[in-house]
């Protein structure tokens, strides 16, 4: 029986000629790391554990994303604590204030991933690398201090869905159309323990930013994994960014998927996900009057130099409503100087929005735009849980950088088409 | 191993968001996590925990973030185990990981209402519904999981390993 392309990678880091889903199996890491608010637990387990050092310095990596710079006493504590281990382990991978982004977007533009590795982080939205053809999946903080005190971590080897991708998007239809959209279609157990294979022609027509951001959600599915073919666009991306050495793993003809779906991407329309759930979608043209008061363009999903150019397309030379709160959050510092070199910053700043540094802040409703009840908020985040971005009696839409710059003008949920000249 | 208790009954997708708000997450000390567990779902639930409850819920529970936050949270509260229809994925590896007793069983899901008198034999997977005297079978799990939960949790099976291997070595 043929391995699927995230089996054969689980197969090379194991030891084994092959896997088959469902064994229990110990994998070696090429890469493990932890943020702000897992790290703690982390290092508190590393230290009951006994040993003196991590694994390898190189590949461990910690990023102080979600309350930094820091919002409290407490949080400052936690960072604190954080700051001494990774300087006391010698952890070549820190990233604080300053050098710090977002974490799933700053590791790949570090070039700490590449095709072929296998790689977990005490953060849920870890599947984001499969855009690069690695296995990468989320763990919890003891999953963490395991794998940095033995460069090792243990798994289920998933069986996979395989969605077959045609067509060509149109213009206001990104990455996150595409996964909002698979989501809503399998429901957020979909692919429960699964890894989600992508292949098919039009995966020609979807930037790395796109792939980054539709593997970023396989978790809003329940999947283990998301993982793409190792094309061209992906060496190109690990050429530019990296130096290490990556395998490309590819499907066996004959693997076995518990469910192939096809997608005819030309047919799909801007998509949104309503309260509380991602799976809760609806296409815009089935939106109604869904006034908002607050828009948050940003996150590990949705916060790249794709998503800003878009917003910026959409915010140029307009105001955004009057009563709304507009909140831009370039997801690391590199993609923060190209926006202001580009002349993005000055544009969202004219319309009246703000620009924060990088942080995840608002996504999770930890600062830098948390809601009060019954505020509605449009966010090109991942999450619309009850409270996920304050008051439990707030509500989040989930849509695409697009959607959102363009409902930040009119003050309600609306279609870029609609406010395109 | 038994858990006794009576029963918090939850329903499908309860996320990790629920069980304990990012905002609280401010801190890793636990028993301040758990003074705000299920606090936007079921704001009463840290006044009527008593310690050895149960929860049960039905699909996807903790689904969501990866914050090992969660059952930590659950487990300072008290409860003694939690059943569910399924887990998250994440929500089962953490539980199991730091020693909070988990079950899947769609039986007990179904047929176990809120307020429930419960009695589980965690090494069995027996749930016995003392209050309308119905049994369940949970299912067993790997005998790798069993081995990181008899350790009490996978730090504990990692010190165990590592000293055998250094006693093998010195050998």
């Amino acid at each position: 029986m043929g391995m699927t392309m995230t089996q054969k990678i689980l197969a090379a880091h194991s030891g084994q000629e092959s896997v088959k889903a469902g064994q229990l199996i110990q994998a070696n890491l090429d890469l493990v790391f932890g943020n702000d608010i897992t790290s703690p637990f982390a290092i508190k387990e590393f230290y009951r554990i006994g040993v003196d050092k991590v694994f390898d310095k190189a590949k461990v990596a910690i990023v102080l994303d979600h309350f930094t710079p820091n919002k409290d006493i407490e949080a400052a504590e936690q960072c604190k604590m954080i700051r001494q281990f990774a300087r006391e382990k010698e952890i070549e991978n820190f990233y604080d204030v300053g050098e710090m982004g977002i974490e799933h977007v700053l590791l790949p533009e570090k070039g700490l991933v590449v095709p072929g590795d296998v790689v977990v982080g005490a953060d849920s939205h870890t599947c984001t690398y499969g855009a690069l053809g690695a296995f990468s999946t989320g763990v919890g903080s003891t999953d963490m201090a395991a794998g940095m005190a033995t460069g090792k971590c243990w798994f289920r080897v998933p069986s996979a869905l395989k969605f077959v991708l045609e067509g060509k998007p149109s213009m206001f239809v990104g990455g996150k159309d595409v996964i909002l959209h698979i989501i809503g279609m399998i429901g957020v157990n979909g692919a429960w323990y699964k890894s989600i294979e992508f292949v098919g022609d039009g995966l020609r027509h979807l930037s790395m930013d796109s792939r980054f951001t539709i593997a970023n959600m396989a978790i809003e599915a329940g999947g283990k994994n998301a993982i793409f073919p190792v094309d061209d666009k992906i060496l190109e991306y690990v050429r530019g960014h990296s130096t290490k050495p990556y395998k490309i793993f590819e499907p066996d003809g004959d693997a076995v998927y518990d469910e192939v779906y096809e997608i005819n991407m030309d047919a799909l329309r801007p998509t949104v996900a309503f309260p509380h759930l991602p799976d809760n979608v609806r296409p815009i043209d089935e939106v109604c009057d869904i006034r908002i008061d607050q828009v948050v363009i940003g996150s590990c999903t949705n916060g790249r130099m794709e998503d800003l150019r878009m917003a910026a397309r959409l915010l140029k030379g307009k105001k955004v409503a009057k009563n709304v709160r507009v909140i831009i959050i370039p997801a690391t510092q590199s993609i923060y100087l190209q926006a202001l070199e580009e002349g993005l910053i000055s544009t969202f700043i004219q319309a009246g929005a703000v620009v924060s540094t990088p942080t995840c802040g608002p996504c999770l409703g930890g600062h830098m735009g948390v809601l009060a009840k019954g505020e509605k908020a449009i966010a090109t985040t991942n999450r619309n849980f009850v409270g996920r971005m304050g008051h439990p009696e707030s509500e989040v839409y989930l849509a695409s950088p697009a959607v959102a710059a363009a409902s930040a003008v009119t003050g309600r949920i609306t279609n870029p088409e609609e406010i395109e000249d | 191993m038994k858990a006794k208790g009576t029963v918090f009954k939850y329903g499908d997708n309860i996320d990790t968001d629920g069980i304990i708000p990012a905002r609280y997450l401010n801190t890793s000390d636990c028993r301040e996590l758990a003074k705000n567990c299920m606090k936007d779902i079921d704001p009463s639930f840290v006044k009527k925990i008593k310690k050895g409850d149960i929860i049960v819920a039905n699909r996807n529970f903790g689904c969501g973030s990866s914050r090992e936050h969660a059952p930590i949270a659950i487990k300072t509260c008290g409860v003694s185990c939690v059943i569910a229809r399924s887990f998250a994925r994440i929500f089962y590896r953490n539980a199991i990981n730091i020693g909070l007793p988990i079950l899947e069983c769609a039986e007990a899901a179904n047929n176990i209402e809120n307020a429930d008198e419960v009695e589980v034999d965690l090494s069995t997977g027996i749930i016995h519904n003392l209050t309308k005297d119905q049994i369940y079978n949970a299912q067993t799990f790997p005998e790798f999981i069993q081995e990181i939960i008899k350790a009490n949790g996978l730090i504990n099976h990692i010190k165990k390993t590592l000293a055998k291997n250094t006693f093998e070595e010195r050998k």
